[in-house]
């Protein structure tokens, strides 16, 4: 199923739309889109103008109406909602603007977990590995609520990057965090972007963010403005 | 294998944050209940048993009109038994000038097996108990016997070739049963001075008994193992074979224990459904997350329905546990009170318990598992999307497919089953559909009240759906708790009642025509009420529609025993008041086309009788033949004259007859009797007191089984009430910091937290209180047979408990919020 091909992702006449006490409601339409492999790209757009909705479809955690998504090659339409998630186990990585880290879990545990389902042995080991990258080796064993806003951001990207995904989305990433913090979180995101050649989608208010990225796609309506 | 491995460690992972407290303490208390109940009940079941077999005075007993062959005593005391023999044969005695018939009851060592005699000094005397039997030369009598002597304590009688002292004066003995009417007054005497008294000859009419008495299998055994053995005129009697008066008052104790065992499981299962619930919504932001991961539906199922299995394996261990300690010290406190050797309890409850726990998870807590799987990944990026719901019969289907095969299980009475079912399913139907109404109602009205207020009624109506399902856990729980407490109590009462201090506790038999109306006199002379005589004539079964009965195939032996012994038979023209109609209609006052007859239930169905069957009998030589055309249920516990056989005046009046007739007689007018029997030698006077006082023995000690058992329910039902308010309290928890955070003061949060929880509790209470009177009025009739009338107490307790217990528990839990720093919660969203 997998084809060789120089994208990490496309996006293929893209439409959502929702039923609405006042009939339908297109959220997207027509937006396609490719981006090739190791770049970084930011969505960006006014509050409502359907970035989180495009994140979702790209990332199938939600189906468009009509269009298709290829994940390194692979069409998202053709998947079944179990597909899609073997699909992401394999190639996606998420990061979120309020981190979803799971309180029950450690620091360590949380980095372990998409290895796990993985069914990876060496979960610890590439665990123990990557929270050392962020700079967190010291706090392995801390529950998220004995961390701080950056950090619990660092087990998330850590997370994120363990099983070496081809896709990374990013939903506001320093959405919660004091712009000194928020700094230290987007050079780590970078600079693991470069290590590991995966291929960054970040949604985002921050110019100075997008400003960084080597593609920006604005959306205003529902529809795509400018691809640059 | 993946999975399981992952469920493993993420369990271990949870369990450790304290995430899983709730589920797991509401499954350990329903296990533990319910083992507990079934220790209990199982311990209950043989002491109430034991009460029974004192009527045999033993736990079994042989019984042959020779002396019974050395071998069948032999066979008891190999298999470690104990015995004692009873040789018993009617005797003139004589005082003096005065002659009575007795009943001579020739004792050895160890009788009674079971139960104890009482014994008084003196005529009329204070009875105590007495320990062994009458020392050889020495006799202990019955009043009525010594009242038609003419002697009191230390006079002295001649039986046979013998003179005898009077030791003491019988007031009871275990085995004095009223069945056995036509019984002259006993006398007990030492087995050793049978012989002497050179009564039982060849051709005396003696019936030669061996009573036995050892543990429940020992017994069992010998009873399978003798039986082949048995001469075709010896029989053996087990307790089952108890009086029917005893037997009535058995199986309710039984079903009162049933009751509360039914109770406590239906309490369970709200508590799991609940807990199960609100660890299912806490886990979907993290499910959302492991699928945004990449976990499959499957594996997301997959892993939960092994975490919830294993837990439900841990809660089975802890509340086995809790069951057994319970049941250990419950055993303690009773065993001063329970007489007898109690056997150790069986090890069935603890299976008991753990099927339990494994039924209840795949019934309540799978739904949950599996409306899990369906969580949206996209939750991740929008929290307010929710799980796509269950198919309704996905959800309560399994739910009561499982309680339905637990109950009859546990119960295996589905009469009590339907009963207490279809009303917790009512009560559960009226109180969603009044919640939903309720909810309705206050989004309209809290336009009209305070900030507080509205706060409060804002948030029953927003949580709509949510508010319905709180007040129809609250409202089962309180139902429950008061099914409990107002109308055990009321029921238990009831059954007390049932032998109020009106209820006859005399018989008077063989009482001849000609006698009745000096009798009466002499009652009404001594200020008591003209008894009601009824007729009893003697006869013989000989066909059933034309077949000779002796050639007949009975499949039940109670009933070939029915059929061919000799019957008491009794006519009259109404339908007497403790009996109920139950198939085919009862002849007119007036009845004069051929002879009918009306069969007891019980009997008719042992003999496998229907209605238009034609039965023949020998009365007095000649033949008899009449028409079955109803069947009747009777009311044995009301200690009135009760017949198997009634049949129409016309079939019976002319044949020779005595009479019979019930009373009550105080302790102060006991003295009347005395003359009686005095005037009226031929009367026999039964003492009913001792016999009513088993009855009395059990249901006190049912009462007492039925209360600790129901605590243990009651500790369910917290664990319920407890899970209700657990159920929203995150939601609750940050929507006050939310308050907080915009400046409303915690005295308006708190005043809104109050008004919630009361409006609910109060719903809740009322139509926990509607649930509770309907189940108890049905239960009451249907089941126990009982009058009950509505307490308004179980109204004002309901509506009280409810506002109180849900408005209080409900605060108190979520105020815990409040004391936070608003921050705090906000933050752990």
């Amino acid at each position: 199923m997998s084809n060789p091909t120089e994208y990490a992702l496309q996006a293929d006449r893209l439409e959502k739309k929702v039923s609405s006490p006042d009939g339908s409601l297109t959220i997207l339409s027509d937006v396609s889109f490719r981006i090739e492999r190791g770049r970084s790209v930011a969505i960006v757009g006014p509050s409502g103008a359907g970035k989180s909705t495009l994140l979702g479809l790209l990332a199938g955690l939600d189906v468009p109406t009509s269009g298709d998504v290829r994940i390194d090659g692979d069409s998202l339409k053709t998947l079944s909602e179990d597909g899609r998630a073997r699909l992401r186990a394999e190639k996606v990585g998420f990061v979120f603007q309020s981190f979803h880290l799971v309180p029950s879990l450690t620091a360590l545990e949380n980095v372990m977990l998409p290895l796990e389902l993985l069914g990876r042995d060496d979960a610890r080991t590439v665990a123990t590995s990557i929270l050392d990258q962020v700079g967190l080796a010291h706090r392995t064993g801390h529950y998220p609520n004995q961390l701080s806003g950056g950090e619990q951001q660092r087990v998330a990207i850590a997370r994120a990057f363990a099983p070496k995904p081809a896709v990374l989305f990013a939903d506001e990433p320093t959405g919660n965090l004091d712009t000194a913090t928020g700094q230290v979180i987007v050079d780590l995101l970078f600079r693991l972007n470069a290590e590991s050649a995966t291929t960054l989608v970040l949604v985002t208010h921050d110019d100075a963010l997008a400003a960084r990225c080597d593609l920006r796609l604005a959306l205003r309506a529902g529809a795509l403005e400018s691809a640059a | 294998m993946k999975s399981l491995r992952f469920a493993a460690r993420a369990l271990w992972r949870e369990a450790r944050s304290g995430e899983l407290a709730v589920l797991l303490l509401a499954l350990a208390v329903a296990v533990g209940s319910v083992t507990a109940i079934g220790f209990l009940t199982d311990r209950i079941g043989q002491a109430v048993a034991l009460q029974a077999a004192e009527v045999l005075a033993a736990d079994l007993r042989l019984s042959s009109p020779g002396p019974v062959p050395e071998q069948f005593e032999q066979r008891a005391r190999d298999r470690g038994l104990q015995t004692a023999s009873l040789t018993t044969f009617p005797s003139v005695v004589y005082a003096g000038d005065d002659t009575a018939l007795a009943s001579v009851r020739a004792a050895t060592a160890g009788y009674p097996l079971r139960g104890r005699v009482r014994i008084a000094d003196r005529l009329l005397g204070a009875p105590r108990e007495a320990s062994g039997i009458p020392r050889a030369g020495t006799v202990w009598a019955e009043t009525g016997l010594l009242a038609q002597l003419g002697i009191d304590v230390g006079g002295v009688l001649e039986l046979g070739a013998i003179e005898l002292t009077v030791d003491a004066v019988i007031t009871y003995r275990p085995d004095q049963s009223p069945g056995f009417s036509g019984l002259a007054p006993a006398l007990v005497l030492n087995d050793d001075d049978l012989a002497r008294s050179e009564l039982l000859g060849e051709g005396s009419r003696a019936s030669y008994i061996l009573l036995l008495a050892g543990d429940r299998g020992a017994i069992s055994e010998y009873a399978a193992a003798v039986r082949p053995d048995l001469p075709d005129d010896m029989r053996l009697q087990d307790r089952g074979d108890a009086g029917r008066e005893l037997n009535t008052a058995i199986q309710r104790a039984s079903r009162f224990l049933s009751l509360a065992s039914l109770v406590s499981l239906l309490l369970a299962s709200v508590a799991v459904a609940m807990s199960a619930r609100r660890y299912a919504e806490r886990r979907l932001d993290t499910v959302a997350l492991f699928k945004s991961l990449g976990a499959t539906q499957g594996f997301v199922v997959r892993t939960s329905v092994i975490q919830l299995f294993v837990l439900a394996a841990v809660a089975s261990v802890l509340g086995a546990a809790m069951g057994y300690a319970a049941e250990q010290a419950l055993a303690s406190v009773l065993a001063g009170w329970l007489r007898g050797d109690l056997p150790e309890p069986s090890l069935a409850p603890i299976a008991l318990g753990a099927g339990t726990a494994m039924v209840l998870m795949l019934g309540f807590a799978l739904p949950s598992a599996l409306r899990l799987g369906r969580t949206p990944p996209l939750r991740v990026l929008r929290r307010d999307l929710d799980p796509v719901p269950l198919g309704a019969w996905v959800s309560y289907g399994l739910a009561m497919l499982a309680l339905g095969a637990l109950v009859y299980w546990a119960v295996r009475d589905v009469a009590l089953l339907a009963v207490i079912g279809g009303g917790t399913v009512a009560t559960g139907a009226v109180l969603y559909l009044a919640g939903v109404a309720l909810v309705r109602l206050l989004s309209i009205s809290r336009g009209r009240v305070g900030v507080a207020w509205r706060y409060g009624l804002a948030n029953v109506a927003r949580r709509g759906r949510s508010s319905a399902v709180q007040i129809v856990a609250f409202g089962l729980g309180l139902m429950v708790l008061l099914l409990l407490t107002v109308v055990r109590n009321d029921l238990l009462d009831g059954w007390r009642a049932s032998l109020d201090e009106t209820a006859p506790n005399h018989f008077l038999i063989n009482i001849l025509d000609e006698d009745r109306d000096g009798i009466s006199a002499l009652l009404t002379e001594r200020g008591l009420a003209a008894p009601a005589f009824t007729p009893l004539v003697r006869a013989r079964m000989t066909a059933i529609n034309g077949a000779p009965v002796s050639e007949l195939e009975f499949d039940d032996p109670r009933g070939e025993e029915l059929a061919r012994r000799g019957q008491n038979l009794s006519y009259r023209a109404t339908l007497p008041a403790s009996n109920a109609l139950s198939e085919g209609a009862f002849w007119s006052p007036e009845h004069t086309g051929s002879p009918e007859v009306s069969v007891e239930l019980d009997a008719a169905r042992a003999m496998a009788l229907s209605l238009g069957d034609e039965l023949t009998f020998d009365v007095a030589g000649e033949p008899m033949r009449a028409t079955v055309t109803s069947f009747r249920t009777v009311e044995w516990q009301s200690f009135d004259p009760n017949f198997f056989m009634i049949f129409t005046p016309n079939a019976l009046a002319e044949y020779p007859k005595s009479f019979i007739t019930s009373m009550r007689v105080a302790d102060a007018e006991r003295s009347a009797l005395l003359d009686l029997v005095r005037a009226y030698p031929g009367v026999s006077v039964i003492d009913l007191e001792a016999i009513i006082d088993q009855v009395r023995a059990i249901i006190d000690k049912a009462a007492l089984a039925v209360q600790l058992v129901f605590a243990f329910t009651l500790a369910a039902g917290v664990v319920v009430l407890f899970a209700a308010v657990q159920a929203t309290l995150d939601e609750r928890r940050y929507e006050s910091a939310l308050l907080r955070t915009f400046g409303a003061s915690r005295r308006t949060v708190l005043t809104g937290l109050i008004t919630e929880f009361a409006v609910l509790g109060l719903a809740a209470g009322l139509l926990a209180a509607l649930g509770a009177t309907g189940i108890g009025l049905i239960a009451a009739e249907r089941l126990f047979n009982l009058s009950y009338d509505v307490s308004p107490m179980l109204w004002a307790a309901g509506l009280l408990i409810g506002v109180v217990v849900v408005g209080v528990s409900g605060t108190l839990a979520s105020r815990a919020a409040l004391s936070a720093p608003p921050v705090a919660t906000l933050r752990q969203r």
